[in-house]
């Protein structure tokens, strides 16, 4: 599936849920499944500034491709993380930077969150990025 | 089973409807507004001052003779007076404007400072404090070379100030303490604090912040030295403060900031000062706002009226019972024996779950709790947490909202475990 496939059936994905409660849910089953960050990598390097709760972004390259692993303490976040990592990862630098992101505004995901953890996500996708762009 | 008063339930509906706030609904659910320990929401009165001086009575207050400056500076000053009745403070000169409890309490470590601290003094605060009440002893202590030394809490939440004993000495030039903490809710006895500290000579600045809402406040009987609160914590207008100082600290204390309306004489030779209040009140200041101390110091007395005063304690007893029922839940500010050292706030943290979380899912269930560190990092750690959840009720705040947020909480709890 191409980037902009998946994130259209995200997008679809996230329709389905019309009640916020439904779409929490989607995300703490989404964070529930993220486990194999090992607990050596929750160093501060790895830590993304401006959440509100702690991210962990870590990433290894094969065959050309990020792929990129993540953990949080709080259930949601991690949730919002691991959809991230579900789209971005596996993919090309030259893919991930050809997508506008906008995917997080389609699913109402940005402006339903408080401005401080809007900006934890826009910290995430901006770490995304500069890792895309570093290699 | 609870008994709910007919008569009870309209005088609260009553109330209620003075807030416009409480009416309206978040996420297509009724607003459930327990974050009233960081903002308590407007009345209309407050609201309507706002406007009108904002819409009729705009001018720079004090200095022109004209009629609009004469209202403005009426409503302004008139606040100043209900404020010292508020607080029965002895002289209106002893009340000081602020933009707030941070505003005020920089204000005494700096001018206090400079009067009476040297390199060596210590300044004592608590283990509670919120940072608005450390940070700026912080910064006075590297400027004078002070050194700051702390008032631990016990495991309830209480101050162990059998401590005092030891920490208060010869040395000791203040003491800053907060009435009650933003995030233990427990009635600290400043009282019995001031008369240990003035034993010794040390005058002790209170943190009302949280206080001035939950108790009524008697500064000649607390005889603290100096008592900081903000008005948007009691239903003013934000952006406003009173610090309360006792004439002859403030006095003898230097202005903190200069500018227009704190000057005597002003040549290049030097300057003299405004005799107090103006002393400490450069600049223009926020003079629509300030004035709605008035209408907001009418709803805190209205809001005291003693069955609405049962009708919080029942409800604080009530949540009170669940958080500590609850096996999943660890509450801080626990009170030991009766309920009365405790006001209704209530700052807990759920076993296995994130406060964030938990904060995300009660607001799409209308639900509104702060989350976090509450601008009081030590007490956190004190207590070995990264965060916390609070719930902080408002005499507007009913049983059946509490019966609701509980209900809301276990649902969350189910959906994150």
């Amino acid at each position: 599936m191409s980037l902009q496939e998946a994130e259209n059936a995200i997008v679809e994905e996230f329709s389905m849920y019309e009640e916020w409660l439904d779409k929490y849910e989607y995300l703490i089953e989404l964070g529930k499944s993220l486990t194999d960050y090992p607990e050596e990598a929750k160093t501060e390097d790895k830590l993304i500034k401006g959440c509100q709760s702690r991210v962990w972004l870590d990433y290894r390259i094969e065959d050309g491709k990020i792929i990129f692993n993540a953990d949080s303490d709080a259930i949601i976040t991690k949730g919002i993380i691991s959809l991230l990592i579900g789209l971005y990862s596996d993919r090309t630098p030259q893919e991930i930077l050809s997508s506008d992101f906008s995917v997080v505004e389609k699913i109402g995901l940005k402006e339903n969150l408080s401005p401080t953890r809007a900006n934890g996500l826009v910290s995430m996708i901006a770490k995304i990025r500069e890792i895309a762009r570093s290699i | 089973m609870r008994v709910r008063s007919t008569s009870l339930m309209s005088a609260v509906s009553e109330i209620r409807s003075l807030f416009p706030a409480l009416s309206r609904k978040v996420y297509g659910k009724d607003l459930v507004y327990f974050d009233n320990a960081a903002t308590s929401q407007r009345p209309q009165s407050v609201i309507d001052k706002w406007n009108g001086i904002s819409g009729y009575s705009n001018a720079n207050i004090h200095r022109a003779v004209h009629r609009l400056a004469d209202e403005a500076t009426q409503a302004y000053e008139g606040a100043r007076d209900t404020v010292r009745e508020f607080l029965n403070a002895e002289h209106r000169e002893e009340i000081v404007f602020t933009s707030g409890t941070t505003a005020s309490v920089n204000l005494v470590a700096f001018s206090f400072g400079e009067a009476f601290v040297r390199s060596g003094d210590e300044i004592i605060v608590s283990e509670a404090e919120h940072h608005s009440n450390i940070v700026p002893w912080q910064l006075m202590c590297e400027r004078k070379g002070a050194v700051l030394r702390v008032l631990p809490v016990d495991d309830h939440g209480y101050l162990m100030t059998e401590k005092l004993d030891e920490l208060l000495t010869e040395r000791t030039k203040l003491l800053a303490v907060t009435h009650i903490s933003n995030v233990l809710g427990i009635i600290n006895p400043v009282k019995k604090i001031v008369a240990k500290c003035h034993s010794m000579g040390v005058p002790v600045l209170v943190d009302g912040a949280q206080g001035i809402v939950h108790c009524s406040v008697d500064v000649q009987d607390l005889d603290c030295d100096f008592y900081v609160f903000s008005g948007h914590k009691m239903y003013a207008a934000t952006g406003t403060g009173v610090l309360y100082g006792k004439k002859k600290w403030l006095d003898a204390m230097p202005p903190y900031m200069g500018g227009g309306e704190m000057v005597g004489t002003v040549s290049f030779s030097g300057t003299t000062y405004a005799p107090l209040p103006m002393k400490f009140e450069a600049g223009t200041q926020n003079f629509a706002s300030t004035a709605t101390f008035k209408e907001a110091v009418n709803m805190v007395n209205l809001l005291n009226d003693n069955k609405l005063k049962n009708k919080i304690d029942e409800i604080r007893d009530y949540l009170l019972d669940y958080f500590l029922s609850d096996e999943r839940i660890s509450l801080y500010g626990v009170p030991r024996g009766t309920y009365e050292d405790k006001i209704p706030l209530f700052s807990f943290t759920v076993k296995g779950v994130h406060h964030e979380d938990l904060a995300l899912i009660l607001d799409k269930m209308g639900v509104a709790v702060r989350s976090g560190q509450m601008c009081a990092e030590p007490v956190m750690d004190r207590f070995g947490v990264t965060g916390m959840l609070r719930a902080s009720l408002a005499p507007y705040n009913t049983i059946q909202e509490a019966e609701y947020f509980v209900k809301c909480l276990n649902k969350a709890i189910d959906m994150l475990i």
